[in-house]
């Protein structure tokens, strides 16, 4: 039996899960754990400059791979730090591990330098957590945190490991665990027969049929079955924020996000549906606006691996608990061969009704403006990445601008902080996404407001070579803020508006980066090449944009889904 | 409506405050919590009873199911069950017929006088709920009750089912 510390066991169990990365920032009580580090090159370490940031990065990393993002950080502040990002990742889903130091066994309770109760503190927004008493104990813990976060609907876990277990002076027998699995955790990924085909007979006798694909869809890597399912039913497909890419939005069955900035046409389906089919989707209170009048002529079907998340906001009619991908499977094996065409002369006249949706054009916007119009940035953007870059983003405006204006033809390319709508979550997004995809387009999508909630991670990026691109759509305010205090506070703009914003090109100037200012709208097109041209080189782009412009359209408050503002003026 | 929530967990360091926080964290109430260790000693047995109607009890359970630790979770008020309490109460002994009164109450309710002392007596009794609120009520008008502790309580359904691993 190979003996080793605790320190080394952490690193080694992390080798022998396959852990490439670490997201992590170092301190007194992980300083074992760091010397393990020192001597190996099978984990490579990234040196965050903000423990929140390095669980935004694992975040990333862990959203555009589907492998799990892991964090070390230590004990008290350190693990503190992280809780932001901890709690970003439990409500979107994203499978994580985070390892925070803690003080000495001894110490625990003493109210020691440097100790706060971790498990304690990340309780409610863990997926599970584990305190390590010994140091034999932890190969299986990790183990055990791996496999939890990454099961099942997934989540972040945190291992809280002691000093003293992890002591290099001290050896101990390293066991890797040939079995995590447990008696009280086995989450059911099969669907059930009988939901299955009263589910399949209600598809298909629907005439007015809407499939309303979440973020599971994309978790469950479900995007070629939920197409499939599509092309048979011929059903319009809508996408909430977290589901864009799982289903593609150049398809023309896709009629867009749906929810508090969905497109007209997205709500107006849902509105009137049937019968809705809800692949990996929560019903969450910005995509249902007032649940009394959430669609209501629909048979509602929800298939959500998460048992607490059926029938918790909207009573559904037929749930089926599963995967997505395995009860799509299950669904596409019950409808057996559906003709295609019988089915789209079925449905003609709802698609009658829905292009009429359509030609509304919810998303047109003025582009004779002297201003720069946010909505053009993002249509470059695309132009400019062929549609192909992996767009994170943080939150505001310029969020639901990059939704709503990029079409995302992929799943796990569009990376946002979609359950809690953390700022600051873009750039170490992005940077984690970076890491994991060296060769791809890295963008993100930002505000004057959000980039500078972890503006100091550009140091990391020149550290690690990651040539991001930032795309900061600069309106000098809280946009999002601003824009609510517009329609509901009479525009009292209340502290929603920054004095003395930093001058952006030269500050990522001064992190060894490229800036390039934009506020000309005829200089747009060509900064951009010039900004994608410089593969190697992070750019930062800080564009000049209106700043009275608002995102539309906007459900109304305590109306049904389709209630809807759609622009300045109009109203459905 | 009393809802009685029996729940089969590890007896894991963390695994009671998690049950707990789901109570906390999302606005249930828990009215009583009685906790144990079961014939195995590697669960524990937690019954747990709150007021909730039948969307919210659903909710609980399996907000409670999905937690790591929890093996089974079943709502007792849902089928006929057996359910019980216990308290200790400690009531004033000033007078020969307050004590008289004091035993007649407990032979009422079959109760049982565990301790005794110059000045004061400490009953046990079991039962519903309802029977332990009206054993305390009676007493109270007797005599007076010094202090009283209930164990909350803790149930099993009828007959064959059974909440094993
Ligand atoms: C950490 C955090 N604090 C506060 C908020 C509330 N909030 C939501 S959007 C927003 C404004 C964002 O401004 P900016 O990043 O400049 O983006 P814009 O809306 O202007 O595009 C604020 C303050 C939040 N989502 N996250």
């Amino acid at each position: 039996m190979e003996m080793m510390s605790g320190a080394a066991m952490v690193v080694r169990t992390l080798k022998d899960i396959g852990v490439k990365h670490v997201f992590g920032y170092p301190g007194g009580a992980v300083l074992d754990i760091y010397d393990a580090l020192y001597a190996q090159t099978d984990v490579e370490h990234v040196l965050v400059r903000h423990e929140q940031a390095a669980a935004h990065m694992a975040d990333g990393y862990a959203r555009s791979t589907g492998l799990t993002g892991t964090v070390l950080v230590t004990s008290g502040p350190g693990a503190t730090n992280t809780l932001t990002g901890i709690a970003t990742a439990y409500m979107d889903s994203i499978p994580m591990v985070i390892l925070s130091g803690q003080v000495p066994s001894k110490h625990i309770g003493e109210d020691a330098f440097q100790e706060t109760d971790m498990v304690g503190c990340s309780r409610p927004i863990v997926k599970h957590s584990f305190l390590v008493k010994r140091a034999i104990d932890i190969p299986e813990a990790i183990a055990k945190a791996f496999y939890i976060a990454s099961t099942g609907r997934p989540g972040p876990v945190v291992v809280d490991l002691p000093k003293d277990i992890v002591n290099v002076a001290e050896e101990h027998p390293y066991v890797f665990p040939t079995d995590v699995t447990m008696r009280s955790y086995n989450p059911t990924l099969k669907g059930h027969n009988k939901q299955i085909k009263k589910a399949v007979s209600t598809l298909l006798e629907a005439k007015r049929p809407v499939i309303y694909v979440g973020g599971g869809a994309v978790i469950s890597e479900a995007s070629a079955l939920v197409t499939e399912i599509a092309e048979k039913l011929q059903a319009p497909v809508t996408s909430t924020l977290m589901g864009l890419g799982a289903f593609s939005s150049t398809h023309d069955q896709f009629v867009g996000m749906l929810g508090m900035h969905g497109r007209l046409e997205a709500n107006k389906a849902m509105h009137n549906a049937d019968c809705i089919l809800a692949l990996g989707a929560r019903f969450d209170d910005r995509v249902t606006n007032n649940v009394e009048k959430f669609c209501p002529h629909a048979t509602i079907i929800h298939v959500d691996i998460d048992p607490a998340s059926i029938s918790k906001t909207i009573a559904v009619h037929i749930p089926v608990v599963g995967s997505v991908d395995k009860v799509a499977e299950q669904l596409l094996e019950q409808m057996g061969k559906v003709d295609a065409k019988a089915q789209k002369a079925k449905l003609a006249d709802w698609w009658q009704q829905v292009n009429q949706w359509r030609e509304r054009d919810c998303l047109a916007y003025q582009k004779d403006s002297k201003l720069i119009k946010p909505q053009e940035v993002i249509e470059s953007l695309y132009k400019h990445t062929k549609g192909e870059a992996y767009v994170s983003s943080d939150v505001g405006q310029h969020q639901m601008f990059a939704a709503l204006y990029y079409p995302f033809a992929k799943p796990r390319r569009w990376i946002n902080s979609g359950g809690l709508g953390t700022m600051g979550f873009g750039l170490p997004a992005a940077m984690g996404v970076q890491m994991a995809h060296p060769d791809a387009i890295s963008a993100v999508v930002t505000g004057d407001g959000s980039i500078q909630m972890n503006i100091q991670e550009l140091a990391t990026c020149l550290q690690y070579n990651l040539p991001i691109k930032i795309i900061s759509l600069n309106n000098r305010a809280l946009g999002m803020v601003r824009q609510w205090q517009d329609m509901i506070y009479k525009g009292r703009h209340s502290h929603s508006y920054m004095d003395s914003m930093p001058d952006f090109v030269k500050l990522a100037e001064a992190y060894g980066h490229v800036g390039i200012r934009v506020t000309d709208p005829a200089e747009l097109d060509d900064a951009m090449a010039r900004c994608f041209a410089m593969k190697d080189r992070l750019v930062f782009m800080d564009i000049e944009i209106d700043q009275n412009e608002h995102v539309y359209p906007m459900q109304i408050k305590f109306g049904a889904m389709d209630d809807m503002r759609l622009s300045k003026t109009e109203r459905t | 409506m009393k809802r009685i929530l029996s729940v089969l967990m590890e007896n894991a360091p963390g695994s009671l405050s998690r049950i707990v926080g789901v109570f906390s964290q999302r606005g249930y109430n828990v009215d009583s919590l009685c906790v144990a260790p079961t014939d195995d000693k590697s669960l524990s047995r937690v019954t747990i009873t709150t007021q909730a109607d039948d969307k919210v009890i659903e909710q609980i359970t399996k907000q409670v199911n999905k937690l790591i630790d929890v093996l089974k979770v079943v709502d007792l008020t849902d089928g006929s069950h057996v359910e019980r309490e216990l308290m200790l109460i400690k009531v004033a002994t000033r007078s020969e017929l307050v004590r008289s009164e004091i035993h007649r109450n407990v032979d009422i309710f079959r109760a049982q006088i565990v301790d005794v002392d110059s000045t004061n007596y400490t009953i046990q009794v079991t039962g519903t709920s309802d029977k332990l609120d009206a054993f305390a009520h009676t007493l109270g008008q007797t005599t007076e009750i010094i202090e009283a502790s209930r164990t909350g309580i803790c149930g099993l359904a009828r007959g064959e089912k059974a909440l094993r691993p």
